[in-house]
């Protein structure tokens, strides 16, 4: 037994005498993070956070959006130029000349016409995006078409606003798949779906060499890109789980960034000279609301009481530190129509006035599902610190993501706490769901993808508005109608909305040019040079 | 199999017809374990309020999405059926897709349970390694220090939480030292340098002859080994202590050492002879235990192993991986209680 200790000491020995890499190689992008959230790569799928960031690197779609001026909205992508005809139901879309897919085949309207019908036949979460224009299952191969060798001419139901029909084209689904490729590989007509779940047929700057659920990913450049090339052969993402263990590997110089930083790693790397930290706003955005088929919740004055028991400026400052900026409306800034019109504060003597005006003197006790987890238990527990200085008491059932979820979705909660980001980067995407509910509102009508209907909010006149503001043709006139409905809605509705989220992203001093998208686009590794 | 039954019942001689029976015995004992473990994990994963179609179409896919979803996942049967369907599934050597890795649950669990396989030996051979001679030492030597040493490595061992100690461990070893290599089972300039065989890469590596990846291999796996075979071996060497204690009390003990035989040939010989049956049992249920994977351990190390996966996939209802990862922990306890009585018997002369 000694001798076998003696031997097997020898060999760790051995082992650690090798030395550790000091740095990550020059020509390679190294990131750890948190993403084992990415259950498929194929681009008529991808619809969580950092499958969009594989998307955003290896694909093109049809239209773009310039990663240094994210403001801007829609850019030309494969597609150079459009036109939208008078009557605002045809887009015409030309397609760049001599551009190569990574296999060499030539992008054509073929492929364009392709990969839209594609992503609506096979009906994955995102084909809503191009639903909501009337393209079908069934009507896409009459409404998508190919018009000429480089040119696609699209037909849709209603005659939108062109901005909103644009800036759903940016989105990862309308990502352009060579169809030889994927065809070649397709299995009982799924159109390559099983084959490009786990490989890619692009043409972005960076080909996907593999992806292991969660434990990684490598992509590798291609050159030849209309955008222009990368500077880095080499992008390694590695899912690494534990904050800690990410600071550890970003100090030591194991990775080039580090994208999951807890507020305490931040404050680390920011004190450490070989390291900083970059702020970035994003679109998500994170509310509370109230079950309106609740007796007590759905009395006049209740959740305006609960406005004002919202310590927004503490939670930013102690509980979110710095990774936060407080916003009370459903559009996030930078989004067209977004307010940053903030009427609510902490304020327990009005709140009392209102919930004795509404019938509880004593307040009353209520639930909150809560999913355990920073920073949603802490919020949480503050939440139910300030409502019991006006007598809520307030009782928080924590739970998974999943099984929070699964029981707001039934509407079986009385307060909710959670997050909604936008899925495509116009104001429609959260104006739909915040703010209007073209159901009857009954339990059986299944409007799940509608938090008003999660919350059994009817608001028929709201739904009006915001189906008018989707079709407005001007710009101004249509951001004003969003202001409008945001500021009725901070009165009106049954969420409280806190705040909108701050990503802080550490990385080496030599990093450059790391986009990780705003609150609009996903992370853009091409643009990165050290 | 029914041509094996077929000769049992035919057969001349009574030896073979009842080695038969034994084996038929063990075989059915094994399929009955396997199909009650399968349909009590089907039925949890049916009554957690969690819905499964989520997982895969996520919050926001439309109502149309979803109930394609549900229908592609087989949910809308009733559940004997889905019971059923799955059961067929297995007995065709087939465990499903898992939904959240977009793989087969068979290519996932041959990816994720080598990496377990791996840690859980090393930090097994370790607690062995260095637990089973601490814990005679601490028993020769009860009372005094070396014994106290011993218990309070054991008790540390036992009240750390391995999560604080993993971390730590990576602190001062990897952080400060720099001794220990970075969280993850490989440097990232030696990813998919070789090929996948077993899937243990210190193996893998060592067959194909990259000897770099080898020693890299190892060099990450030390540090989190340790850790885990930290725990094992508080626990291996208490049980060996408390073991020996007994034996060097027995009557045996004094004649041998009447008799004149060395002291070092009456503890490593004569007493912890004598405990090699107990100790076994304990080391395998620790080694089985470190093989259903260290979601804590995993999850501090970047090592996507077997613990890692099925915490994951049980979270997201993802039923068929948690199923498939269940059959993969039902077939290590079982195997390995076969295996340490197999060992049994070599080890104890009664058995033999």
């Amino acid at each position: 037994m000694t001798r076998i200790s003696a031997a097997l000491a020898a060999v760790l020995l051995a082992s650690t005498a090798v030395p550790a890499l000091a740095a990550t190689p020059r020509d390679a992008l190294v990131i750890a993070a948190t993403i084992d959230d990415i259950t498929s790569l194929d681009p008529a799928e991808i619809f969580e956070f950092s499958g969009g960031d594989v998307a955003n690197n290896v694909y093109d779609t049809l239209l773009s959006i310039d990663p240094k001026a994210l403001d801007k909205g829609y850019v030309p992508g494969i597609a150079e130029s459009w036109s939208v005809s008078a009557d605002g139901l045809t887009y015409t879309f030309k397609i760049r000349q001599n551009l190569k897919f990574h296999s060499g085949n030539p992008i054509t309207a073929d492929d364009v016409v392709f990969s839209l019908a594609r992503a609506v036949k096979l009906n994955k979460t995102p084909a809503f995006i191009l639903n909501q224009f009337g393209l079908t299952k069934d009507t896409v191969d009459q409404k998508v078409r190919k018009t000429g060798t480089h040119e696609v001419v699209m037909t849709i139901d209603k005659a939108f606003a062109p901005s909103m029909v644009l800036n759903c084209m940016t989105a990862t689904l309308t990502s352009v798949v060579d169809m030889k490729v994927a065809m070649a590989n397709q299995k009982d007509g799924d159109f390559g779906y099983e084959y490009l779940k786990t490989r890619s047929a692009a043409s972005g700057q960076y080909r996907l060499v593999n992806w292991k659920a969660s434990d990684g990913y490598t992509l590798e450049r291609v050159d030849g890109n209309w955008q222009g090339d990368a500077t880095l052969k080499r992008v390694i993402v590695r899912h690494v789980p534990e904050t800690a263990s990410q600071r550890l590997l970003l100090t030591k110089g194991d990775v080039d960034i580090a994208r999951d930083l807890s507020p305490d790693d931040v404050d680390a790397v920011k004190k450490d000279p070989n390291l900083k930290v970059e702020d970035d706003l994003k679109g998500r955005i994170t509310y509370f609301s109230a079950n309106q088929k609740h007796p007590i919740l759905s009395k006049p004055g209740v959740v305006e009481a609960m406005k004002y028991l919202v310590d927004y400026d503490g939670l930013r400052a102690t509980i979110l530190r710095g990774r936060a900026v407080v916003h009370q409306a459903f559009e996030p800034r930078t989004f067209l129509g977004a307010i940053d019109d903030a009427p609510y504060r902490l304020d327990v003597e009005k709140a009392k006035d209102l919930l004795t005006k509404a019938g509880y003197p004593n307040g009353f006790n209520i639930q909150m599902d809560v999913r355990s987890g920073y920073p949603t238990t802490e919020m949480a527990q503050s939440i139910q610190s300030t409502f019991a200085r006006a007598g809520i008491k307030m009782e928080i059932i924590p739970g998974d993501g999943r099984q929070t979820l699964t029981k707001y979705r039934a509407r079986t909660h009385d307060l909710y706490i959670g997050a909604w980001g936008p899925d495509y980067p116009d104001p429609h995407t959260n104006a739909d769901t915040f703010a209007r509910n073209p159901t009857n509102n009954a339990d059986d009508a299944k409007g799940t993808g509608y938090l008003t209907w999660r919350n059994a909010w009817a608001i028929p006149q709201m739904t009006v508005q915001t189906d008018a503001a989707v079709m407005e043709k001007d710009n101004g006139k249509r951001a004003q109608m969003y202001g409008d409905i945001q500021r009725e809605h901070q009165r009106t509705s049954p969420f409280v909305i806190i705040y909108q989220q701050l990503v802080q992203t550490g990385m080496r001093k030599n990093v450059q040019g790391f986009h990780s998208g705003g609150p609009v686009s996903s992370a853009y590794y091409w643009t990165v040079k050290k | 199999m029914t041509q094996t039954t077929v000769t049992a019942a035919t057969g001349s001689s009574r030896f073979p017809s009842r080695y038969v029976w034994a084996v038929l015995k063990v075989v059915g004992t094994v399929l009955l374990t396997f199909l009650g473990l399968l349909l009590i994990t089907f039925l949890i994963g049916r009554v957690v309020p969690v819905d499964p179609v989520l997982s895969a179409v996520g919050d926001r896919a439309s109502h149309d999405t979803y109930e394609q979803a549900r229908r592609e996942l087989g949910l809308h049967l009733p559940l004997w059926e889905q019971f059923l369907n799955y059961v067929l599934q297995v007995l065709k050597g087939e465990l499903g897709k898992s939904v959240l890795t977009a793989n087969t649950v068979v290519d996932d669990i041959k990816r994720v349970f080598p990496a377990t396989l791996e840690l859980a030996t090393t930090a097994t051979f370790l607690g062995v390694a260095f637990g089973v001679p601490m814990g005679v030492v601490a028993a020769v030597n009860q009372g005094r220090w070396p014994d106290q040493v011993v218990r309070l490595l054991g008790l540390f061992g036992y009240s750390m939480p391995v999560f604080w100690l993993g971390l730590m461990g990576l602190l001062l070893f990897y952080g400060i030292l720099d001794v220990a290599a970075a969280p993850g089972r490989v440097d990232f300039a030696n990813l998919d340098v070789v090929e996948t065989i077993t899937g243990l890469i210190v193996v893998d590596a060592a067959i194909q002859g990259e000897w770099e990846v080898f020693f890299d291999a190892l060099h990450h796996l030390v540090l989190p080994a340790s850790v885990l075979g930290y725990f094992s071996l508080a626990y291996i060497s208490r049980m060996t202590r408390s073991f020996m204690l007994e034996q060097l009390r027995q009557e045996y003990v004094t004649t041998a050492r009447v008799k004149g035989l060395s002291e070092t040939r009456v503890i490593w010989r004569h007493a912890l002879g004598n405990v090699m049956v107990p100790l076994i049992t304990v080391i395998a249920l620790s080694y089985a235990n470190l093989l259903e994977g260290s979601v804590l351990t995993e999850t501090v190390f970047a090592w996507p192993g077997l613990g890692l996966y099925l915490t994951n996939s049980l979270l997201a209802a993802d039923m068929n991986a948690v199923l498939g990862a269940t059959l993969v922990v039902g077939t290590i306890f079982i195997g390995i209680n076969l295996l340490s009585d197999l060992l049994y018997r070599l080890v104890d002369p009664r058995a033999k």
